[in-house]
């Protein structure tokens, strides 16, 4: 028995900032969910279940926030669950939605992801003391730096890529109106100046905190094509994949894992994708540390080992490049971190719906949108296409 | 419909728009049995792995289990005190918790024996001479003060040897790296070790 086929059909984000001290967390959401309702122009009472993902509980400091956010969401009387896979929730939260109208158990599933960062401190909640173990941890940083120093060490790549990235994705999120940052001033010398964090990872090369949302509204073949036919362009969900691997063991490879490029495989067989480079025309992928632009590039399959910081040194992945790469900004503009996944998905969708805007890439009828979560060990991904498969 | 009216004592009050509830946890670890014989190794200022199998990769410290072999891993082996820099990273940003008096080297250091590199603090050399390659060795706090944490450790310095430059950073082990397309081509599973009998993925 095939899976149904499924397209995404509603999409909506809140504005990001660094405090929406304007709404509640259930505010929040329903902000979101709201306008991804109203994108697929349904009301709460179209939808058959709902599916939330967050980041763990610490960035906010409340227990299963899921919970009481049930009613702003319209769960009364419906299924609801939450999903966890840190970082990349946002991004299996949207494939286990999918998973649940591709299996023919319902037909419209509203998927909701957030994080209000302003509510706790992240850093904190990433740099808890580990039992019998020196108090060095200083955030996804100062566990992600050492791998991107490695990653530079392996690919001879010179210094300023990172810097390259940084200035593309806050380049791009001036066009996007829901980017927390807009950064107008923004030049390769001020990204060089900035402060050095996590040697090698500067400040400006770094996501950062923020408050905000993403929703979609996920339906089968029959909601899709009537949406279609009223003029409103699916995303045909065209494969979804996710895989883990262990944190601490002495065959991974923390700089390109195995899992990742697992992942990418899976989801392009799927999508009957031979060649990504040719037949992916943009990719939003979960990049909070520049440096993981060209690292990204090579565990999935766009770039041969050594050669990712290659595409972006010669503009490859800028909006108007080959490949265009986090056209809405990335994570490096906004990264409310439960939703930071997912906000890469919903991108994905706009570009194959045309409805990116300013950030459009003209023609873009296939698209890739992944996110990762822990030590680099969990990822999700999904390729979407404008046209049924 | 009922009137609602705000006390006339309140009007002119402030609205409440957050408020600050500092939340905090205390609970009890159980080590388990890997651990606490790594912890009284250390109490010793001896610094002990474990392994599935004789010829299988060691564990530093020793978490009970091969996750590769998905092996429990029984055999105890006593590990050097001097190891490599694997990499590392400069930390100069403070935050609410952090207890580090910044900037601080942290470094990923693959002790001779293991096969897994552990973090910990570099002293000693100034933070932009510390590399990759590097050989450093354990510096334990005084006697009186060893206690079951690798915090008993209170940094590696430079041990004076020549830098190793095959050091094995992740994945480098296995040529591209375990997830690099060559080729174009995806990796498979089958380039890490076969997880029933042990023995050494291809290599590339």
């Amino acid at each position: 028995m095939g899976k149904e086929r499924v397209a995404v059909v509603g999409i909506g984000q809140t504005k990001h900032q660094a405090t929406r001290g304007d709404v509640s967390m259930a505010g929040l959401v329903r902000e979101a969910a709201k306008r991804a309702l109203d994108d697929a122009a349904m009301t709460w009472a179209d939808i058959d279940a709902v599916v939330i993902g967050k980041a763990p509980d610490f960035f906010e400091g409340v227990m299963m926030p899921e919970l009481f956010l049930s009613d702003a969401l319209g769960c009364t009387g419906k299924p609801m669950f939450r999903v966890h896979t840190a970082g990349s929730v946002g991004g299996s939260t949207a494939i286990v939605a999918a998973q649940l109208v591709q299996a023919g158990i319902h037909e419209r599933v509203l998927t909701v992801a957030f994080e209000k960062q302003s509510e706790s401190e992240a850093m904190w909640a990433l740099s808890l003391p580990i039992p019998f173990t020196p108090p060095l941890h200083a955030g996804a940083g100062g566990y992600f730096a050492p791998h991107v120093r490695s990653y530079i060490r392996r690919a001879k790549a010179p210094d300023h890529i990172g810097m390259l990235v940084a200035l593309k994705d806050r380049q791009n999120g001036l066009k996007n109106p829901y980017a927390h940052l807009h950064e107008h001033d923004i030049t390769f010398d001020s990204i060089k100046d900035s402060m050095m964090l996590w040697d090698p990872i500067r400040y400006a090369e770094t996501c950062p905190s923020s408050d905000g949302a993403c929703a979609l509204v996920i339906g089968n073949e029959s909601v899709a094509d009537a949406a279609a036919a009223d003029g409103r362009k699916p995303a045909w969900i065209k494969g979804t994949a996710m895989r883990s691997e262990p944190t601490l063991s002495a065959e991974r490879d923390t700089v390109i894992p195995l899992a990742g490029a697992l992942c990418a495989a899976d989801v392009y067989r799927q999508a009957g994708i031979t060649d990504p480079r040719r037949d992916v025309d943009c990719v939003e992928m979960y990049v909070p540390f520049s440096w993981f632009e060209p690292m990204w590039l090579e565990n999935l399959g766009f770039a041969e080992p050594g050669e990712g910081w290659k595409l972006t040194e010669s503009g490859v992945t800028a909006l108007d490049g080959d490949l265009p790469v986090n056209m809405s900004g990335g994570v490096l503009c906004t990264n409310p971190i439960g939703a930071s996944g997912m906000l890469r998905f919903a991108e994905a969708a706009m570009q194959v719906r045309g409805t990116a805007g300013e950030h459009q890439v003209d023609g873009a009828r296939t698209a890739v949108g992944h996110a990762y979560g822990g030590g680099s060990q969990f990822f999700a991904m999904w390729v979407v296409g404008s046209d049924k498969p | 419909m009922v009137d609602i009216r705000l006390p006339e004592s309140l009007r002119g009050v402030e609205p409440v728009r957050s408020v600050r509830t500092p939340a905090q946890l205390d609970y009890e670890f159980t080590a388990g049995d890997a651990t606490s014989r790594f912890l009284k190794g250390i109490t010793e200022k001896r610094i002990i792995g474990q392994r599935a199998t004789p010829t299988s990769r060691v564990y530093v410290p020793p978490r009970g289990a091969d996750p590769e072999l998905g092996a429990a891993t029984p055999i105890e082996v006593e590990v050097a005190q001097t190891g490599t820099v694997t990499s590392f990273c400069v930390v100069n940003l403070a935050f609410y918790g952090s207890v580090m008096e910044i900037p601080y080297t942290s470094a990923l250091i693959l002790l001779d024996g293991a096969d897994l590199s552990v973090m910990h603090l570099i002293q000693e050399i100034p933070a932009d001479q510390v590399r990759i390659g590097m050989r450093v060795e354990a510096v334990w706090r005084d006697d009186a003060d060893i206690e079951p944490t690798l915090e008993s450790i209170k940094y590696f310095r430079p041990n004076g040897e020549p830098d190793d430059p095959n050091v094995r950073i992740p994945g480098e082990g296995h040529g591209t790296g375990l997830g690099s397309w060559v080729g174009g081509v995806a990796p498979t599973e089958a380039i890490i070790r076969n997880p029933r009998t042990g023995e050494g993925g291809e290599v590339r």
